[in-house]
């Protein structure tokens, strides 16, 4: 299982906890493991279309997938994915 | 046995290769570390092109700093030749392996015509102000005079200007820009800790001015009180040697990032949410852009600001300093910055992690076709359709939304499909709208 990073803004919908295990050897398969234990998340990071948000930037092991293979880039059980949208704050 | 001086000059000549004025000058740049073993007072009325100072005085406890690597050949001179053997004469007990020393010194430099610097002279003030960076071989007077020559935009006087504006200020940025257009709040002393209780009401940039010239009089400081906007931002950036993004909507940060992009100015980011920040440089064109880190803000629920969401007063403190850190790098040269890095900062955690970051190859701003389509005042189009992105500014050939009085028209709403090529072909520019009202 691959270690998710919860942002703080988001945190709220997982029960305020920071990181989660989660099952999926795809990072298709690890945001629908996440949406499907925390289905509020779902609209959050996914369109309609079912593909990541653009305003939600995803990194394995701190490298954007947008630059692996998106959805479709693969976890390794010891790997770290971080979600992470933008921040406001000044 | 006692030995006179002449017997040491003796010895130091047998053995400290000499080279002469017209040898250093013919050497390939880098092929030897030149350093100046005067004394200020002398160095100050010329040196060596590229030369570093190192006083006799201080020779065996800066060469280390200055020439970690003792196989690096270095080449000592002083005023006549003298003092530069002996100094010489330690490096070699100290181990390094390649050192010799100019015969004449920089008398017979100058005696043979070759060319030399005059370096900045701070004045006695100035040398007292700022002498522990005039320490550090890294700024040196030349770094000190650099950064007294350099002009700093802060973009937000609240948590992240505020301690950004005060070390800026410290460290003696010899002007400092600050775009707010906002008065002091009594609930913003929690972090902003450029303002003070007694100055609640009063405008931010004069309240910042105040502390900025309370703490270091000599820095000139400019007051844009206004909201910066697609209209004014690029009067307002125009002249400065960077910027420090510290504002709290995603509208300035994406016109601010457009702007700084076309003049070719750093911009140092920051943002952050109660307990945790994040912070990049962007160097335009040599690293990503705020559009290529994010392409698209996130709905507000998502990314409340600091009056909504709250903060933990101190993570702007560090955010902020991280980004003065980030500005004194860019302006002295020095250092790797966080170009083409994010790093986060988790403070319950007291936790860094730092995430690498790409140029968007299809960033509406920064790309090869969007440079191009801006340099021909065009919009950038993509396949025929123009690009849309959030914010876009209007009227100066980013294309995207076009701007008309009482609302925002969208481009043509047809996003590009995944890995398709962004092209500028040679589309006949729409006709310039009148600009929105912000």
């Amino acid at each position: 299982m691959s270690t998710v990073f919860i942002p703080a803004v988001l945190r709220a919908d997982v029960g305020g906890v920071k990181s989660l295990q989660l099952e999926g050897d795809t990072i298709r398969a690890v945001v629908g493991s996440l949406v499907e234990r925390h289905p509020s998340l779902g609209s959050q990071l996914l369109t309609d279309g079912g593909d990541l948000n653009r305003f939600v930037n995803v990194y394995v092991n701190g490298q954007d997938v947008r630059y692996l293979a998106g959805l479709d880039t693969p976890v390794a059980p010891a790997d770290e994915v971080r979600l992470l949208p933008a921040m406001a704050g000044g | 046995m006692p030995r006179s001086y002449a017997d040491l000059l003796r010895e130091a000549r047998a053995q400290v290769p000499e080279v002469s004025p017209q040898q250093v000058d013919a050497l390939p740049s880098g092929a030897a570390v030149l350093i100046d073993v005067r004394e200020a007072s002398e160095w100050e009325q010329g040196h060596l092109p590229g030369a570093r100072h190192i006083s006799k005085s201080y020779i065996e406890g800066q060469i280390e700093g200055a020439v970690p690597d003792r196989d690096t050949p270095v080449i000592l001179y002083c005023a006549a030749g003298v003092r530069s053997l002996f100094a010489a004469q330690t490096l070699t007990e100290m181990g390094y392996t390649d050192v010799a020393s100019m015969s004449g010194g920089f008398q017979a430099w100058k005696s043979a015509g070759l060319d030399f610097e005059t370096p900045v002279v701070l004045s006695a003030e100035q040398k007292q102000r700022y002498s522990r960076h005039l320490l550090i071989p890294e700024v040196g007077a030349a770094g000190q005079a650099r950064l007294l020559g350099s002009k700093a935009l802060l973009v937000g006087a609240g948590g992240l200007g505020s301690p950004a504006a005060l070390y800026l200020a410290a460290a003696g940025v010899g002007t400092i820009g600050i775009v707010d257009f906002d008065i002091v709040d009594v609930s913003n002393l929690q972090r902003q800790i450029v303002h003070t209780t007694d100055r609640v009401g009063e405008r931010k940039v004069e309240s910042a001015r105040k502390s900025i010239n309370a703490l270091n009089p000599g820095i000139k400081v400019v007051p844009h009180e206004e909201m910066l906007v697609a209209e004014n931002v690029e009067r307002i950036i125009a002249g400065y040697d960077v910027i420090l993004d510290g504002t709290d909507t995603f509208e300035t940060r994406y016109i601010l990032n457009d702007a700084a992009v076309a003049a070719g100015i750093p911009v140092v980011h920051a943002s952050v949410f109660r307990f945790e920040g994040q912070l990049t440089t962007f160097i335009p064109f040599e690293g990503p852009c705020y559009r290529c880190l994010y392409p698209t803000p996130p709905p507000p629920e998502l990314a409340p600001g600091c009056s909504v969401a709250g903060v933990l007063g101190v993570v702007p403190g560090i955010l902020g300093l991280l980004q003065a850190t980030e500005a004194l790098k860019v302006l002295l040269g020095i250092g790797h910055t966080l170009a083409g890095r994010l790093l986060l900062f988790d403070a319950l955690e007291t936790e860094f992690t730092e995430l690498q970051l790409r140029r968007d190859p299809n960033c509406p701003v920064c790309s090869d076709a969007a440079v191009l389509a801006r340099a021909e005042g065009r919009p950038l189009t993509v396949d025929g359709v123009r690009v849309e992105a959030p914010f876009l500014m209007p009227m100066t050939g980013f294309g995207g939304a076009v701007a008309v009085p009482g609302g925002t028209v969208p481009a043509p709403a047809t996003p590009a499909p995944p890995g398709r090529t962004v092209a500028a072909p040679a589309t006949p520019a729409l006709p310039a709208a009148p600009e929105a009202q912000a």
